[in-house]
């Protein structure tokens, strides 16, 4: 199956829409437009009927796979089921249809919301209180370090110019530090995977503005010197960032903000069930304990019980700015709200059990059949890698991934994090049944037998797609990012 | 309500295959000063009835266009949808899908992206462009960086007719990497461009401008760029897509990078958001754009395919070296906007541009009429926005307004300390003559 491209099925003179026909006296147009910025070219934008964009698009959707397909364990992820409920909520007029200047006499509603999730967020995390302007995981750990920064330069201490990060971490934590302006320490992790004590006192000190934290981390594992982290930094002078895109793992059986965190993101399209649209839109709430509230950035929602009304405030002379127009994602912030208010505080604590529960479950069977490099409860995901022998049959995490989309399933994260060799990240999230784990390992299972008798189905693999391998290093040498019509003959 | 299928045998047989007999013990690892005593402080589940009853009821506390007819703009607009737009995005092997790491089962959204970026492209006249970032305002402060890097200058020049908002977003970016942003005023509601040409000097990294700007009105955008490029520095256009069917392009009359926001093309005004950024740039500056780039490749076969590509520039592969630590972006968004456009097709850009025009010119004229009202930049041209300066206080207008079901333009003394008593009122397609007359009347009294 291949799709052409909807440039490729114009034809001069089609159309999908149709306006009403123009009521207002005209000019010519040519009056009302300055003449030197005339277009001389005309876009080439397709030209084809309502039912060629219908076809095209629903044909291109039945090449993906999403979580409604089947079963999706990309670890770090969370890749759970996205209930339908919010994708009709999102879309009630009076939050998909509201302009975000109209007066705040007119949006109550939303601001409501804008109140209580945060105030919710702030609850499961153990924070004062949460702003949901960041759009995306690393957008919130941008405005997350930037109020540290703010923190710092406020009280008059400009020294602090580096940030901690365990060499665990992912990349956006780096890159996040590196926009903020700092210099970034990059700490080993010891055998077991948990943070390094030693090494973190080797380099805490007056420099560090920062360690940035994930946790559970990204090995599935819970910092089991979490307290001692959080007291050596705080010592040090610097502030604690936690990296919650793993808070599916703790919902209700602990509180960042409680383990000494300072600052906090959320991934509401990871743990609060809001879908990840193919690569976005998300939201990357952040959370802060009282004493950074002042640096939050502006607008906060607020209520005033005198006048009974919620407000925006912007009378905030400390904020760190604005990090994105309006007030963040909304339309995803009323599916998570959606999400919570569905489950309360016991069904997330219910997710949260039954996400590791999912997840310890697969690791005691796939670790009779996988190397397992650390043998220890663990929390929402688990590490596993090729074993020796399949690693002779010159056998691959690559191969393991590309085979598992013959039996039907999206593989997991591979690759990542960086400090396991050939690591497969499992996170099974909780909306998963026995039945469907069972039928993964069985996969896996079959996988690791031909992984040693028939390594060549593994090295082909995917035999079951309409496309397979790609040759990822040419395509990046000579780069075509866009159609063109000479380019493509046919 | 909840989404967890096990049974309690089901927990029971996977607790003993783990060995262990309750979950409780699989928290061990959580040391018990950190563990959480009690419950948390939130509220039972609901059912789906009273869940949707209960939220329904909180988004009728809002206000919303369906109800009143709206003139207002400023970054947001209303521009009809049409309906296949929701129900392909409602297709949930797209939006139930994560980023597309896996291109065996990922050619849907990698292709849709790649139409996307070619539409892009398109519009704006230049070589590539990207997946998409969060929104116009964050597309610009990271157009800013990327000019950043490349002249490895640190000063910079932001119009003061650019979206407020988007300017306050750039200067906290600005103030992260220590970078400095330097307002050039305004004249006539155009960026004052003698201001300009003396704020040139050789240690500015990129002049930044939007177009149309923030007041409605079209810059001379010819002009800024010849005196920009005299003084070899970098041009960041800001520009709303939908005129982009009867302006030249940007990238050819030589501007550096175009960035904007793809809201108007099809995605719903949403209280602010989820929107679409979108940002394209020249084929020499490519490995420092940011984000995801779609790309075609060949596969064993020799079939071609579509692959993330250029992925050397992102943070999971150059950690703090990378352009950007943007991860996730507005996919979903992206696909809305290929969706429209592909709807709209070369004429159809053309035709709602047209008729934004036309409307927004004809509430210009008629506003204008009314005494004590006055068109406020009278010579310069627009698009589907303007600003009125009035007698009466802009809030007791809107108030009148409101009354009668309508809601008015935006008062730029919010903004603009200078301006107070002038509105920014923006007319769409979606305006009927009838709407625009009824404005007219009760802005008058007579209704
Ligand atoms: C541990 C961790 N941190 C940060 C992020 C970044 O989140 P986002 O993609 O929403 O920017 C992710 C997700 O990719 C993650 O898994």
């Amino acid at each position: 199956m291949k799709e052409k491209m909807i440039f490729e099925l114009s034809a001069p003179g089609r159309k999908a829409y149709s306006l009403p026909a123009l009521d207002v006296p005209t000019v010519a147009i040519d009056e009302l437009l300055p003449l030197d910025l005339k277009r001389e070219t005309e876009p080439e934008l397709p030209e084809v009927s309502e039912v060629d964009v219908v076809r095209h698009f629903t044909r291109l959707s039945q090449m993906n796979y999403g979580v409604d397909t089947g079963f999706y364990p990309l670890g770090s992820c969370t890749m759970k089921y996205n209930p339908k409920i919010n994708e009709d909520m999102s879309r009630l007029p009076g939050f998909a249809l509201s302009h975000p200047y109209q007066a705040e006499g007119l949006s109550q509603g939303a601001m409501k919301l804008m109140y209580d999730l945060d105030q919710y967020l702030s609850e499961i995390a153990g924070m004062q209180r949460v702003t949901l302007q960041p759009a995306a995981g690393a957008h919130g750990e941008l405005t997350g370090i930037l109020i540290i920064k703010a923190y710092h330069e406020h009280r008059g201490d400009f020294k602090r110019n580096k940030v901690i990060v365990p060499d665990s971490a992912h990349g956006t934590n780096p890159a996040t530090a590196n926009m903020c302006g700092y210099e970034i320490i990059e700490i080993k992790s010891n055998e077991r995977g948990f943070v390094d004590l030693e090494e973190l006192k080797k380099v805490a000190g007056e420099d560090t503005a920062a360690l940035m934290l994930t946790n559970p981390n990204t090995l599935g594992l819970f910092e089991e010197d979490i307290v001692k982290i959080a007291d050596i930094v705080h010592e040090a002078g610097g502030l604690l960032y936690y990296d919650g895109a793993n808070m599916n793992a703790i919902m209700g059986y602990a509180r960042p903000g409680d383990m000494g965190f300072d600052v906090i993101h959320f991934n509401l399209h990871k743990t609060f069930s809001t879908p990840h649209g193919g690569g976005g839109p998300g939201s990357g709430p952040v959370g802060v304990k009282d004493y950074l509230v002042p640096y939050l950035p502006k607008p906060t929602v607020e209520y005033s019980s005198e006048q009974e009304q919620y407000y925006f405030d912007n009378e905030r002379p400390h904020s760190i700015g604005k990090v994105k127009a309006f007030y963040g994602n909304f339309g995803v912030a009323v599916k998570a709200f959606t999400y919570i208010l569905a489950l309360g505080g016991k069904g997330l604590k219910e997710a949260s059990e039954f996400a590791v529960l999912n997840a310890n479950y697969l690791k005691a069977v796939l670790k009779e059949h996988y190397y397992l490099p650390l043998d220890q409860v663990c929390k929402h995901e688990f590490i596993i890698t090729p074993t020796k022998e399949m690693k002779a049959k010159g056998i691959h995490t690559m191969d393991i991934a590309k085979r598992l989309i013959d039996y039907g399933f999206h593989p997991p994260t591979i690759y990542f994090p960086l400090i396991v060799e050939e690591a497969m990240m499992i996170e099974p999230t909780e909306t998963e049944s026995k039945e469907t784990l069972d039928d993964f390992c069985q996969a896996l299972i079959k996988i690791s037998e031909e992984a040693i008798n028939t390594p060549e189905l593994l090295h082909d693999a995917p035999i079951s797609t309409h496309v397979s391998r790609f040759d990822e290093a040419s395509a990046a040498r000579k780069p075509v990012l866009r159609w063109k019509s000479t380019y493509f003959g046919d | 309500m909840n989404f967890v299928p096990h049974t309690q045998s089901e927990k029971r047989e996977m607790l003993a295959s783990i060995g262990i007999s309750s979950t409780d013990e699989l928290f061990r690892d959580i040391s018990p000063e950190v563990k959480l005593a009690e419950e948390l402080k939130l509220f039972p589940g609901l059912d789906e009835m009273s869940l949707r009853k209960e939220i329904t009821m909180i988004s009728q506390e809002n206000a919303h266009v369906d109800e009143y007819v709206s003139f207002l703009g400023a970054g947001a607009y209303e521009h009809f949808r049409p309906a296949l737009i929701d129900h392909l995005l409602l297709r949930s092997e797209f939006y139930t899908a994560y980023t597309p790491y896996q291109p065996e089962i990922s050619q849907g959204t990698l292709q849709a992206i790649f139409e996307f970026q070619t539409a892009v492209c398109e519009l704006t006249g230049m070589d590539v462009a990207n997946a998409s970032m969060y929104d116009g305002a964050t597309a610009l402060a990271e157009a800013i960086i990327m000019a950043a890097g490349q002249t490895r200058k640190n000063k910079f020049l932001i119009s003061s007719t650019i979206h407020p908002e988007y300017r306050e977003v750039a200067k906290t970016y600005a103030w992260a990497r220590g970078m400095e942003l330097l307002e050039i005023p305004y004249q006539q509601g155009l960026t004052d461009t003698k201001e300009l040409e003396k704020m040139l000097t050789t240690d500015i990294g990129a002049v930044v401008i939007q177009n149309p700007n923030f007041f409605g009105g079209i810059e001379s955008l010819k002009n800024i760029v010849e005196l920009a490029q005299k003084n070899k520095t970098m041009v960041i256009l800001c520009a709303d897509p939908m005129l982009l069917g009867l302006l030249e392009a940007p990238g050819k009359i030589g501007v550096d990078i175009v960035v904007g926001e793809g809201q108007p093309l099809g995605i719903p005004i949403s209280f602010g958001g989820p929107y679409l950024g979108f940002i394209a740039t020249k084929e020499k500056f490519i490995r420092r754009m940011p984000g995801r780039i779609v790309g075609i490749a060949q596969d064993r076969k020799g079939n071609e395919g579509f692959i993330l590509t250029l992925q050397a520039r992102e943070q999971h592969i150059r950690r703090e070296k990378a352009s950007s630590n943007i991860c996730s972006n507005q996919a979903l968004c992206a696909l809305a906007a290929t969706i429209y456009l592909s709807t709209l097709g070369k004429s159809g850009i053309k035709e709602v541009a047209e008729q934004c025009i036309y409307k927004a010119h004809y509430a210009k004229s008629v506003l204008n009429d009314i005494p004590g009202v006055e068109i406020a930049y009278p010579n310069t041209k627009s698009f589907k926005e303007f600003v009125v300066k009035t007698e009466e206080s802009i809030e007791s207008i809107n108030k009148r307004l409101l009354d009668a079901g309508i809601i008015g333009g935006l008062d730029l003394g919010e903004f603009y300390p200078e301006l107070k008593n002038h509105m920014l009122l923006c007319v769409t397609e979606a305006r009927s003559k009838i709407e625009i007359d009824l404005l007219k009347r009760v802005w008058e009294g007579e209704e």
